[in-house]
């Protein structure tokens, strides 16, 4: 086992590891807020992913616009989904089930509506995912073939954990988030209008769920109606593992669950068959010791 | 149980059976065969809903691996059922394990019945990890395992025969035979609901401290819910398994238990007449809106497309989410609304 087979293992595993994350910052920050498992937030990764298609390659924009189109369009569709889904159920404090099985019916709603327009206008469901050229470039260093997406994504990962961070802690709007997580009745007899916070939240969550969706789309330049269902899954245990509610254990999560499906299979090859398995079996092992998660706040005890 | 007198209860029940064997009989002469497939499919539904609820809506831990159990029942029955020399043609990635090789039992009874308990004894293994957390961990750890078993079928052909599954089960769940099970299980979890065993779980869903400090050993009975459910819905696997003849891995995803989840929602959570009712309406509800997935169907010239159907189905499910969130049924029995009350 040579030292660059492990670097090149480590390597992978923070690119995959940083998408992870990007999603399960979104993860974190809508179950901090209204304890609620966003299952539709993997599907709002494809809608990313497969806006930056269509407005890239279908309607022809320049890569950086139709990243950037894409990014606020899945912003705004996260909102929808809050505002048309979530708030109506919220409103009328309806039990928990009734969100999550709402969760799962946008997320089924979004996949097969993508299924349909994929099929009837884009010419199938498997679409190969196009991007500029210099982004697919391979460095050489020594005996390291590193593609510069690997660099690109776990860099832009880090920028933007400063970024939510900034938001949160330096903000106003970021104090009302996490008062909001704290306590959300108090905030609204505070009379802060929780509705923007939250719908501010969704956004959040959607526009980074966007870039991860890119990300992952470039890294396996493929997109799908049903890409987000499994990343999604994994991304919500990262986000566990991590400790759900806080942003930075989201990222930890996600680097150690990338980490491990990268190289456990590298390192071990017959254990490649149950590499989708290992986030889960993680997630297992780490509730079983620490069952609020590595930099986890004790949610159980607190109510609404 | 209610306060119907034993011997009342007992003439209700015969009466039920009556009129269900009565109709179990009848509808192959007056249904098409299309029509008693689909029945047969509601009926095992059924199975699977009413055990799942009972985990779920009656002991209120809110569990996601429906499919692992159903998955376990069905390779069980699949792997009892099918003869050394079938299974030695069929094996293609790996030789079949001698144990999983000779391994014979052809009879349709203890077949279910060893499903049932190998798939409820794994639930008694999991039942150690999975209750030490709570609420939403409990669901995404048990979400996990779902899946993990899931990736076991696929990994070890020698026991599975990987992704590629097995064929050729014999079909002895008859239309007529799912209904029979059907009808003992509902019988059963019924029982178990009104028992002194389903007041502990209710107790422990209503308020888990509370019941603890009542003196209700709350893991006990979040266990015994949690095997009860596991039996049934092994059954139903095997149930399942035999009826489509084929079975692989890909056929027990998260869209297996979510599909149950809805139907339990749907129905009104701890409700078991709204779970019946529920598996009716979703499985029913699918085959009324097959026609939108057709390219040559059209009214008022909307044209079918192929995936539509998902779509409108998941905009009806999110618009009864919207209006009727407590489910159907609320929590409330069939019995509740005809006037044969229950002692509270």
């Amino acid at each position: 086992m040579s030292l660059s087979f492990i670097l090149q293992q480590i390597i992978n595993g923070f690119s995959l590891g940083s998408m992870y994350a990007l999603i399960a910052i979104g993860y974190t920050l809508v179950y901090g807020v209204l304890r609620l498992i966003n299952f539709a937030h993997g599907d709002i990764m494809m809608v990313g992913a497969f806006m930056a298609f269509i407005f890239f390659k279908i309607m022809g924009l320049n890569f950086y616009v139709a990243v950037t189109l894409s990014i606020i369009v899945t912003a705004i569709v996260g909102i929808l989904t809050y505002v048309s889904a979530y708030k109506p159920l919220l409103d009328k404090n309806a039990p928990k089930i009734s969100l999550l099985i709402t969760a799962i019916g946008i997320s089924f709603f979004l996949e097969s509506l993508f299924n349909v327009i994929a099929n009837q206008y884009l010419g199938g469901t498997y679409q190969a995912f196009y991007f500029p050229k210099w982004f697919s470039a391979i460095l050489h260093i020594k005996s390291l073939t590193i593609p510069v997406l690997t660099l690109i994504i776990p860099i832009m990962t880090l920028i933007l954990l400063l970024v939510v961070l900034y938001i949160l802690y330096k903000t106003k709007i970021g104090i009302a988030i996490r008062a909001l997580a704290f306590d959300i009745n108090t905030v609204k007899l505070m009379g802060a209008d929780s509705n923007k916070i939250i719908a501010f939240v969704f956004a959040l969550g959607s526009a980074l769920a966007a870039i991860g969706g890119i990300s992952y789309a470039m890294a396996y330049p493929s997109i799908d109606p049903y890409m987000g269902m499994l990343v999604g899954l994994k991304a919500f245990a990262a986000a566990v593992v991590g400790g759900i509610g806080s942003v930075t254990g989201a990222v930890i999560g996600g680097f150690i669950l990338g980490f491990a499906e990268v190289a456990i299979p590298g390192f071990f090859p017959e254990l490649g068959g149950w590499k989708d398995a290992f986030a889960f079996i993680f997630l297992i092992f780490v509730l079983l010791f620490k069952p609020t998660g590595i930099m986890g706040i004790d949610f159980e005890r607190q109510r609404f | 149980m209610n306060n119907l007198s034993l011997g009342k209860y007992f003439t209700l029940i015969v009466i039920v059976t009556a009129v269900f064997i009565g109709f179990l009989y009848i509808s192959p002469k007056i249904f098409s065969d299309y029509t008693t497939t689909v029945l047969g499919n509601v009926y095992i539904f059924i199975i699977l809903a009413v055990s799942y609820n009972l985990i779920n809506g009656v002991a209120g831990q809110f569990s996601l691996e429906p499919n692992g159990f159903v998955a376990i029942g069905a390779y069980v029955t699949a792997l009892l059922m099918l003869s050394p020399d079938v299974k030695a043609d069929m094996y293609m990635i790996a030789d079949p394990l001698p144990l999983i090789k000779d391994i014979y039992l052809p009879n349709p009874f203890f077949t279910l019945l060893i499903s049932g308990i190998v798939s409820s004894l794994i639930a008694l293994t999991l039942a150690f990890p999975v209750f030490r957390v709570r609420g939403d961990y409990l669901a995404i750890v048990t979400l996990g395992f779902g899946f993990i078993i899931r990736i076991f079928l696929i990994n070890n052909p020698s026991i599975s025969n990987g992704s590629m599954g097995l064929d050729s089960i014999p079909g002895f769940a008859s239309y007529f035979w799912i209904g029979i099970v059907c009808l003992i299980t509902v019988i059963l979890v019924y029982n178990i609901v009104y028992s002194k065993h389903g007041r502990a779980m209710k107790a422990v869903r209503d308020d888990e401290d509370a019941a603890l400090a009542m003196g209700v050993n709350t893991f006990k009975t979040k266990t015994q819910a949690f095997m009860t459910s596991a039996f049934f819905e092994g059954v139903g696997g095997g149930l399942l398994a035999s009826s489509i003849g084929s079975i692989s891995p890909d056929q027990f995803t998260f869209m297996l238990t979510f599909q149950l989840l809805i139907i339990i929602v749907l129905g009104g959570l701890g409700s078991m007449g709204g779970s019946i009712i529920g598996t009716f309406l979703l499985i029913g509800g699918m085959e009324v809106l097959r026609p939108l997935d057709d390219a040559n169907w059209s009214i008022a010239g909307i044209h079918g497309i192929p995936g539509l159907r998902m779509v409108v189905f998941s905009l009806i499910l999110l618009l009864i989410m919207l209006f009727a969130r407590r489910g159907i049924m609320g929590n409330k029995e069939i019995w509740d609304y005809i006037k044969i009350r229950r002692n509270k």
